[in-house]
């Protein structure tokens, strides 16, 4: 089975966001760029299904500039067979159709039975790309994946919905699903991964774009307040003290 | 040109979050002034027809074959698709659901159309239509704008609108659409949903709700919030990295993927406030947030903030309380 992970490399949690001057997008300097938190999971369970499988092949593909590789090496050292990266350099692609278009135009001849993602990325948030690569690369797809199980060459996934309910979905191979966060739990490389992952196969390519993007980020700034905030400052003592009062005396909750 | 709402079916008729869609639809219509239909696709939707004659919409136009009766993104991209291709509507409009993240991508894949997804807002400027949207879960928010001429396909997130502001009116008319589907094209088949681990504890009707995120730590640091809880006569509640790392069961969980609340107050510690986790809660009637992290988007939309250790302020206001 040859399974495709995609993974994105996105600014940290901890990292400031400083909106460039421009206002398109934020200032990168200072920015600690880590995987994206779902797709660990994605690449969890590629790792997985080849395991259960005992035979296949798991391939990282990633969209992004020069330090992009490092996620794809990540990858890599926790047990992934090779890594595609695409190149992009700044301004970003900001559309998800685009950015489909991308991934496809590399990964039509790959003929992947399985394409992994995580559900959406911590910095656009589309959660878009995996389905639409599943369309145009004609696979089946569904999202939100919380369990895969996979026989006779069918797929079973127990997608999420809302409100607590889950469902199975069975579907037909080729597929591309996206995996929520949650579904597995993420292994660290070993060092013997870190350092057998330097030897393994990272193809850089580049995408010549006749891809018009179909939306455009004008602007990109801090959300306005529109709620009044008491901030409780100064020692934890005052802090605690005030609590309890805004407790018993504004919302007589005590 | 015109606008139209799709319209999700739950449980008990018409998803909440389609008549939000339908509160957006009916401004943007009105702002444009474009007429607004409502589309209607299931194996028979002639009762769910019915809840939208009393409302201010041109069309309720129906799409009814038996190979929509179960949800699927195959069936439904195609059928939308189609719909889409024939009527040549200007904006299609729905609620940013589970369900629209599954299937809405495709019909944009399968026309080549933009699909703005999980908006916070819209505005017009200089008559083009310009729509919002949150980055990092939250801090930032983007100005985002379709390109090109022909439909365009938006979803709004949870609360973008208010059910109540679906205005009333008459004379709607109900019209057929028919499409093809194939099924040998449909390529997922689901199960019967189901729950799991039915909620022992019913946030929703909870008066006081203490909740606890990442910022907990470690799972050694939970009983310590529990004493909190006691204390306050509270339910516990968390976001989703609590009940992933399996600390709590996942029916304490809020969010899009866990319960919806609106207590007298929701006391959160140690949540950054997550776009997931706040659509669950930001219906309460009183927030208050402590965090690490000044810059906590949950500061954002809390009535009393403390930027401080969670860990150190919790065992003394337990304390206090207990006194």
């Amino acid at each position: 089975m040859k399974i495709c992970v995609l993974v994105k490399q996105v600014p940290g949690s901890d990292s400031p966001l400083k909106i460039s001057d421009d206002q398109s997008w934020i200032n990168e300097e200072n920015v600690n760029f880590i995987t994206n938190e779902s797709d660990n999971y994605a690449v969890e369970e590629a790792l997985q299904l080849k395991e259960k499988l005992g035979e296949g092949e798991v391939v990282a593909v990633s969209l992004g500039p020069e330090r992009t590789q490092r996620t794809i090496r990540e990858a890599l050292s926790k047990g992934a067979d090779r890594g595609i990266h695409i190149e992009e350099s700044y301004p970003y692609a900001s559309d998800p159709l685009q950015i489909a278009r991308t991934f496809a135009s590399v990964l039509e001849g790959e003929q992947f039975d399985l394409i992994l993602s995580g559900l959406q990325s911590d910095d656009f948030g589309f959660g878009q790309v995996g389905v639409i690569l599943g369309e145009m690369l004609g696979m089946s797809t569904s999202t939100l994946v919380m369990e895969t199980e996979l026989a006779d060459g069918k797929m079973k996934v127990k997608r999420e919905l809302e409100a607590g309910w889950f469902q199975w979905v069975n579907l037909d191979l080729p597929a591309s699903i996206s995996i929520q966060s949650g579904i597995n739990t993420p292994r660290y490389p070993s060092l013997k991964g870190i350092m057998g992952a330097k030897k393994k196969e990272l193809n850089k390519v580049s995408v010549d774009s006749n891809n018009e993007p179909r939306q455009s980020i004008s602007k990109v700034y801090i959300p306005k307040k529109t709620k009044r905030t008491e901030m409780i400052v100064g020692t934890v003592d005052y802090q605690v003290e005030r609590l309890v009062e805004v407790f018993k005396k504004d919302l007589r909750i005590l | 040109m015109s606008v139209f709402v799709v319209v999700e079916q739950s449980n008990s008729g018409v998803h909440r979050m389609s008549w939000e869609a339908l509160a957006g639809g009916q401004a943007l219509g009105r702002d444009l002034s474009l007429p607004v239909s409502v589309v209607l696709m299931g194996e028979n939707v002639s009762a769910l027809a019915e809840s939208f004659q009393s409302k201010d919409v041109k069309e309720i136009l129906k799409v009814e074959t038996p190979l929509l009766s179960n949800y699927s993104a195959d069936g439904f991209s195609s059928a939308l698709a189609q719909v889409i291709e024939t009527e040549s509507p200007k904006y299609v409009i729905m609620g940013h659901t589970y369900m629209v993240r599954d299937f809405l991508p495709r019909v944009s894949a399968k026309l080549g159309l933009p699909f703005l997804a999980d908006n916070i807002a819209y505005g017009v400027e200089d008559g083009s239509l310009v729509l919002s949207k949150q980055l990092f879960s939250g801090k930032l928010v983007a100005d985002v704008s379709p390109n090109g001429d022909g439909p365009c396909i938006i979803s709004f997130q949870s609360a973008a609108f208010q059910e109540e502001d679906v205005t009333d009116g008459s004379g709607a008319s109900v019209r057929d659409i028919s499409i093809s589907l194939d099924e040998n094209t449909i390529r997922s088949r689901p199960e019967e949903p189901f729950q799991e681990a039915a909620g022992a504890v019913d946030l929703s009707s909870a008066e006081v709700i203490v909740s606890v995120g990442r910022g907990i730590g470690k799972e050694e640091n939970l009983p310590m919030v529990k004493d909190l809880v006691q204390a306050m006569g509270a339910e516990l509640a968390s976001s989703r990295p609590v009940v992933d790392a399996g600390w709590l069961e996942s029916y304490h969980q809020v969010g899009s993927s866990g319960q919806t609340v609106a207590p007298k107050l929701y006391f959160a510690l140690g949540i950054s406030g997550a776009i997931q986790h706040v659509v669950g809660m930001k219906g309460s009637k009183n927030i208050i947030a402590i965090n690490k992290d000044p810059e906590a988007p949950l500061f954002e939309l809390a009535d009393y903030g403390v930027v401080g250790d969670l860990l150190e302020i919790v065992p003394k206001l337990t304390e206090t309380l207990q006194g």
